[in-house]
């Protein structure tokens, strides 16, 4: 049996050696390769992105509180909810959970030192702060006035930055692409051994099937983009209908992307939800298999329902009624990973730790979001809620709800690793209550307003909607004073945080098993691959208030058996 | 296409009618197709509700029942259940395909002719909407007859806009360089607000009118008959109709009030020297103001808006008698028209 | 269990890596297969990235057939052609690169990366031919599209601007490849002398494409003109009422329905109403965003194979090692695959 004092060596809280007291200097973070400091850089480049389009949505939220549109006029308000959108989805959303959080954890849940691409990783990085550049010059010259779809031809004959902005998206993309391809590699390539794929986390399996989809759509953004940057610059009439052009084209184009790029922004979340609901209930992952290949057949279906978005677009009847069928299939996939996370419960230790309170609320507010999709992939009344507030508050449950509420559970949940120090459970706890019901005040009255008939993009409406509307903006602030909140707990623990050994949650998934905050090379002995749902390896040492992996700790250490899940 | 030009400056919002109830979810059921609509509206509800009654229920329960308690292992349970999946992976689907049964039943009447309708042609132009009967009025508002049978055959004069009625829980996007069209019978009088659905632009929020269902089919002639107040030949008549002509055809872009809009502000301008893009130059008087109407490209004021956007011609569009009231209309507002204008 | 067999630490792990093995990996064998198939997925996104525009060019090939049919008269076969072969040369030869270097032949990979950088630069002259050409035709986009007889017999004036950077980078490579033979850096000297070779390619390809098709344009004109006499006297068809106009000695554009057209050999001359060549517009806006496209991924081939050259020179390729000149390999072959299926999109529609 080890000592005390061995376990803590192993397993201890190291400050000496860990990734961020390795080198010092800005460039030793600037030029680094390393997938930890990478993850970092991402996770504060998406808060500030989160940060400032959530302003924006402050901002047009204090401006919907009188109809007449009273502080912003139209022309800014516009520009108000484009910035917001483009913001929040090109620059804060998608990159959100797998380039920070992902980089983080993804090649430690695999045992790995690094990804398989490193150079190719910092480029990313470097990608998405030019491209999110380029979004901040369009917002800083002309601005941008087209909504985050830059639907033509307005987008072609408005005189506000769009060249720009397109531009920084295009950009945006290959930081995207090259994450996924980077990913997608590292899962095939880097397991160790004993680790086959149904031995992988889900999150990976997560992931994985993001970076399919990353790797198969975004091109295709890419070169849409580029069409209308060409549009706007040489006029090739692919998409302006005054010369020749099919604007509807563009459509089809866009939301061939921009629907599977829902998923990306949810199958990361999701996966997060998968690890939190299992480790915190301490209960091996119910239905692991059925988790997984839902993953994957939301990856595949996802990208045969794009036209649901186009239903009033004037697309032939036929196309209607098959993406509509199409698209509730996809519901089914994301069903059975809800039905699954309960059953994980069943029979649990269910412990509501700051983690699991976002988990919770996670099933909550995705499933509002996601059954509210039902709705809208209902044509005849789709064509009713088209472009109203319904849509808004639509997709902020599954955006805000589901993937912000994931990316901060996350956060709680993995900051012990990251940082080696634990947040405050209370006042966790009290920023996670506070973005749940805001969330709620914020986006609940938008459904109704939206089947009464509130527009979305409208900058001024008309009086009937005001209740509504300020119902709307109390909730904004309260939402965003939680998420302020939040980040303010995860900020404070960084320096003030009690100290904690390497794995308080109990947690068997690989990542856990180096110190917290782990040194350069992530291991500094060599992992020992083991079923990541088998929480019955980890007991909890009160000496280190940490769990440690049950063989170092009794005499005989069982035979490691190979995991296995049907 | 593209033969019109709407009016609706900024100021000019048609105001929104009283609100006029409806359900909690819903505004008035107002056409053929809201009832259906709205029923499967409240069937997908009510599914939902039972599917997220059940879910917080097991949720609340199992962290109830299950909470952690120190010492307390978790009791082993099996962590698959195959039977269990593909219930609850398949008990829903069946739901889903009636939601989809239905859902594409309701569109499908949607686009299915009446045979009787009466068409009526919609423009629209950045933020304003010209409606066009079949017996060649036209009018800003939307005015139908309850129980009618009607397509709409919508057009676009530059961006995307969509054709949005929420009392008829009908929408279409109007494209343009294309037509597209629907169908709708309204069930209920009344007044009832019509919006533009799709973002068009600095005033999309402010692209909204009204239609107006009357109860009967004279009610409705009525209120889209043009009165010709200048039948009588006076001035006043002259400029009253000159004024609401300009209202119509000319107000989208050019303002009477001195902003600057698409096109130059005509206030004050008669009687004043103008300087075109060859370099000429000439005094506004009627013949220019025809002749611009009738050519608009002959002679384009100096330095004015991006070169591509030409005004369109209206020859041919506007009566000879018609453009004489518009050059009264004008004349009336030129500087000194105060002085001279008829009381 | 005792603590120093557990901490069997990280050192361990480091064993035998060879020089060019990332320290991340565990062995060769993984570097080599992660590099596969970050390529791989790299040339699925590239496909993507084309299938965009692929699909806008059947939209409109579908609607408006006889555009391409027409548009694509305006293209020169032979010089697609003749790219295209010299395409499928440069992939032959990238494949012997390949090859040679994974039997760590340094001479044959450094001959055969040569070779293909000089098909690529001779690919883009023959490019740069044919889209001066058309410039000077008056072929351009969509929106500027303003057909118009093609004056400039000689040298023209777009020609002469898109080969300026290369001749700078041709000069370039020629001063330093001598100043580092002067310094008596053998490797370097090769590896510029190269590059210059490469850049000379590009004249090749330029000025064999620009006598090819001056040699042309005198035949054709010679040639139209004898076609035009030939069906006047012989009663004429319907599309020839502007050949009635033809001076046998002048050049075959007098009105706006005859257009001085390339291929008008056989007299196919069968240019429609006026609106029609605005429509032939489309048909160049989708050939341009094409075929530009293309040619920048060449650019970025001949990038990656000097990048290449550079560390052949060097001679870092091992037998467990030449990872990079597969993947840039790989990529080769589908910068020309691409090539393949526009040729014949493009240019042999009939
Ligand atoms: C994270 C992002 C995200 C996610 C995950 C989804 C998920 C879904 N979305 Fe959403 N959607 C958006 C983001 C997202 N959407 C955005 C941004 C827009 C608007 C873009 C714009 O116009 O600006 C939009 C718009 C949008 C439309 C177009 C509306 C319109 O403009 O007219 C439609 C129409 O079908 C739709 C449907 C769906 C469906 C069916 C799902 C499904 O995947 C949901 C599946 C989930 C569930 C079904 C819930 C979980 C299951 C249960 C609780 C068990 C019970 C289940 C059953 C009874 C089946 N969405
Ligand atoms: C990831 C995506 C994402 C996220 C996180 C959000 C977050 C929010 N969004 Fe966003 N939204 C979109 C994506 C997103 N949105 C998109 C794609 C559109 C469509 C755009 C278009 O039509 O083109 C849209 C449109 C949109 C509209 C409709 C505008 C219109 O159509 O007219 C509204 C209106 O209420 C809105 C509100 C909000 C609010 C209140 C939040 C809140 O959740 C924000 C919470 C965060 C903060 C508030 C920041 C944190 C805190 C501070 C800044 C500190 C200061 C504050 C306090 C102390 C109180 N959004
Ligand atoms: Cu017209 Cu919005
Ligand atoms: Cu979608």
């Amino acid at each position: 049996m080890t000592t005390a004092t061995t376990r803590r060596e192993l397993f201890g809280y190291t400050p000496d050696k860990n990734y961020y007291t390795a080198s010092k200097g800005i460039a030793s973070w600037l030029l680094t390769l390393d997938h930890k400091r990478i993850g970092i850089m991402y996770l504060i480049g998406v808060s500030a992105a989160l940060f400032l389009a959530g302003i924006f949505a402050l901002v047009l939220r204090t401006s919907l509180w009188k109809p007449e549109n009273a502080l912003l006029g139209e022309k800014m308000y516009n520009q108000m909810f484009t910035l917001h959108g483009a913001i929040m989805v090109f620059a804060f959303i998608i990159p959100s959970i797998p380039a920070a959080l992902g980089n983080f954890v993804l090649p430690m849940m695999l045992g790995a030192k690094d990804v398989a691409f490193p150079r190719l990783n910092l480029c990313s990085f470097y990608l998405w702060m030019g491209g999110t550049l380029f979004l901040l010059i369009a917002m800083l010259t002309t601005g941008l006035d087209t909504g985050w779809t830059f639907y033509t031809p307005y987008s072609i004959r408005t005189q506000t930055g769009v060249t720009y902005a397109t531009f920084g998206v295009f950009i945006l993309g290959f930081s995207s692409i090259f994450t996924g391809l980077n990913f997608l590699v590292t899962v095939n390539t880097m397991r160790p051994a004993g680790m086959g794929w149904f031995q992988m986390p889900l999150f990976i399996w997560a992931l994985y099937a993001t970076a399919i989809i990353q790797i198969l759509a975004t091109p295709v953004l890419a070169i849409t983009l580029l069409l209308l940057m060409a549009e706007r610059i040489l006029h090739v009439a692919i998409f302006d209908p005054a010369l020749g052009g099919d604007p509807v084209l563009f459509q089809h184009f866009f939301w061939f992307y921009s629907h599977p790029a829902v998923y990306i922004m949810i199958l990361p979340a999701m996966g997060i939800i998968s690890e939190l609901i299992s480790v915190h209930s301490r209960k091996e992952i119910f239905g692991y298999k059925f988790i997984a290949f839902s993953s994957i057949a939301i990856a595949f279906l996802g990208f045969l329902v794009w036209g649901h978005h186009m239903f009033t677009s004037g697309q032939s009847v036929v196309m209607n009624m098959v993406f509509s069928a199409i698209t509730f299939t996809v519901a089914i996939p994301s069903a059975v990973k809800v039905f699954n996370w309960l059953a994980t419960m069943y029979k649990g230790s269910v412990a509501l730790t700051t983690p699991m309170t976002y988990a919770l609320a996670f099933i909550l507010l995705f499933g509002i979001g996601g059954l509210t999709g039902l709705f809208l992939s209902t044509i005849s009344v789709d064509r009713h809620l088209h472009d109203t507030y319904f849509i808004v508050a639509h997709f902020h449950f599954v955006m805000v709800g589901g993937t912000l509420t994931a990316l901060l559970g996350g956060l709680f949940h993995w900051w012990p690793k990251i940082t080696g120090r634990m947040y405050n459970e209370n006042l966790g706890r009290l920023a996670s209550f506070l973005v749940f019901a805001g969330f709620n005040l914020t986006f609940l009255p938008q459904f109704v307003m939206g089947s009464r008939g509130m527009m979305r993009r409208y900058a001024s409406y008309d009086p009937e909607f005001q209740v509504f509307h300020q119902w709307s903006t109390v909730g904004a602030f309260v939402l965003g004073a939680g998420v302020t909140l939040a980040y303010a707990v995860l900020i404070y623990t960084v320096r003030y945080g009690r100290p904690v050994s390497g794995n308080p949650f109990g947690a068997a998934s690989l990542e856990w098993q180096s110190s917290s905050p782990p040194s350069m090379h992530n291991f500094d002995h060599k992992v020992v691959v083991n079923d990541p749902y088998d929480f019955a390896t980890q007991v909890y040492d009160e000496e280190l208030d940490s769990y440690v992996q049950r063989r170092f700790v009794e005499p005989s250490p069982k035979p490691a058996t190979q995991p296995q899940h049907s | 296409m593209n033969s019109f030009i709407g009016f609706l400056a900024q100021t000019e919002v048609e105001p929104a009618p009283p609100y006029q109830g409806g359900s909690y979810f819903f505004p008035v059921q107002a056409s053929s197709f809201a009832k259906d609509s709205d029923w499967l509206y409240y069937f997908i509800f009510w599914v939902c509700v039972v599917f997220f009654a059940g879910i917080v229920g097991a949720m609340v329960y199992f962290v109830i029942k299950y909470r952690r308690r120190p010492g307390v292992d978790p009791e082993p349970s099996s962590s698959h259940n195959t039977p269990l999946e593909i219930a609850w992976s398949v008990l829903p689907s069946l739901l889903l395909i009636l939601m989809f049964k239905w859902g594409a039943e309701g569109y499908f009447d949607e686009q299915v002719p009446f045979d009787d309708a009466e068409v009526i042609r919609v423009k629209a132009q950045q933020y304003s909407w010209l409606f066009e009967y079949e017996n060649g009025d036209f009018s800003n508002i939307l005015h139908l007859t309850n129980m009618q049978h009607y397509q709409f055959k919508l057009e676009s004069a530059d961006v995307l806009h969509s054709f949005f009625v929420p009392a008829f829980r009908q929408k279409q996007d109007i494209v343009p360089g294309r037509y597209t069209t629907t169908w709708l019978q309204p069930t209920k009088t009344g007044t009832f607000r019509l919006y533009c659905a799709e973002y068009c632009g600095d005033n999309h929020s402010n692209m909204k009118t009204n239609v107006v269902v009357h109860a009967t089919e004279a009610e409705r002639t009525d209120a889209t008959k043009w009165d010709w107040l200048g039948n009588n030949g006076s001035p006043e008549g002259k400029i009253a109709n000159g004024d609401r002509l300009f209202k119509i055809k000319c107000a989208g872009c050019h303002s009477s009030k001195g902003q600057r809009m698409t096109g130059p502000n005509l206030d004050g301008k008669f009687g004043t020297q103008e300087f075109f893009e060859d370099g000429t130059e000439q005094i506004i008087d009627e013949n220019y103001i025809i002749d611009s109407i009738r050519e608009p490209q002959k002679k384009i004021v100096k330095s004015f808006g991006p070169p591509n956007q030409k005004m369109q011609v209206f020859q041919g569009e506007l009566s000879n008698e018609q453009i004489g009231w518009i050059v009264e209309y004008i004349k009336s507002i030129g500087p000194g028209a105060s002085a001279t204008a008829p009381k | 269990m005792a603590v120093t067999e557990l901490a069997d630490d990280i050192h361990e792990e480091q064993h035998a890596h060879g020089e060019f093995i990332a320290h991340h990996f565990d062995s060769a064998q993984q570097q080599y297969d992660s590099g596969k198939l970050g390529i791989w997925l790299f040339l699925v996104t590239e496909i993507l990235f084309f299938s965009g525009l692929f699909c806008a060019y059947t939209l409109y090939r579908v609607h408006h057939p006889e555009i391409f049919v027409q548009a694509s008269t305006f293209l020169d076969k032979n010089l697609g052609g003749i790219n295209t072969i010299v395409l499928l040369f440069s992939s032959l030869t990238m494949a012997m690169a390949v090859r040679a270097a994974q039997l760590v032949e340094r001479r044959t990979v450094i001959v055969n990366l040569v070779i293909t950088m000089v098909c690529a630069a001779v690919f883009l002259g023959v490019k740069a031919v044919e889209y001066s050409h058309k410039w000077d035709e008056g072929i351009f986009v969509r929106a500027y599209f303003n057909l118009r007889e093609h004056e400039v017999p000689g040298i023209s004036r777009w020609l002469v601007l898109i080969s300026i950077p290369f001749a700078i980078l041709l000069a370039a490579s020629v001063i330093v490849a001598f100043a580092m033979r002067a310094k008596g850096n053998k490797n370097m000297y090769v590896f510029y002398l190269s590059l210059a070779i490469m850049f000379g390619g590009y004249f090749l390809g330029a000025v064999g494409g620009k006598i090819y098709m001056n040699w042309k344009t005198a035949n054709d004109k010679s040639k139209a003109a004898a076609v035009a006499t030939l069906e006047h006297s012989a009663g004429g068809t319907e599309n020839h009422a502007a050949a009635d106009t033809h001076e046998p000695a002048k050049a075959p554009v007098e009105t706006a329905t005859a257009q001085s057209v390339p291929a008008a050999a056989a007299g196919e001359v069968l240019h429609g109403p006026a609106h029609l060549s605005q429509d032939l517009g489309t048909f160049f806006s989708i050939y341009y965003c094409m075929t530009g496209l293309h040619a920048f991924h060449v650019i970025c081939g001949m990038i990656a194979l000097s990048w290449l050259l550079y560390r052949s020179i060097l001679g870092h390729w091992r037998a467990d090692y030449y990872g990079p000149v597969d993947y840039v390999g790989l990529y080769w072959h589908l910068v020309d695959l691409i090539w393949i299926f526009l040729f014949p999109l493009l240019y042999l529609i009939n």
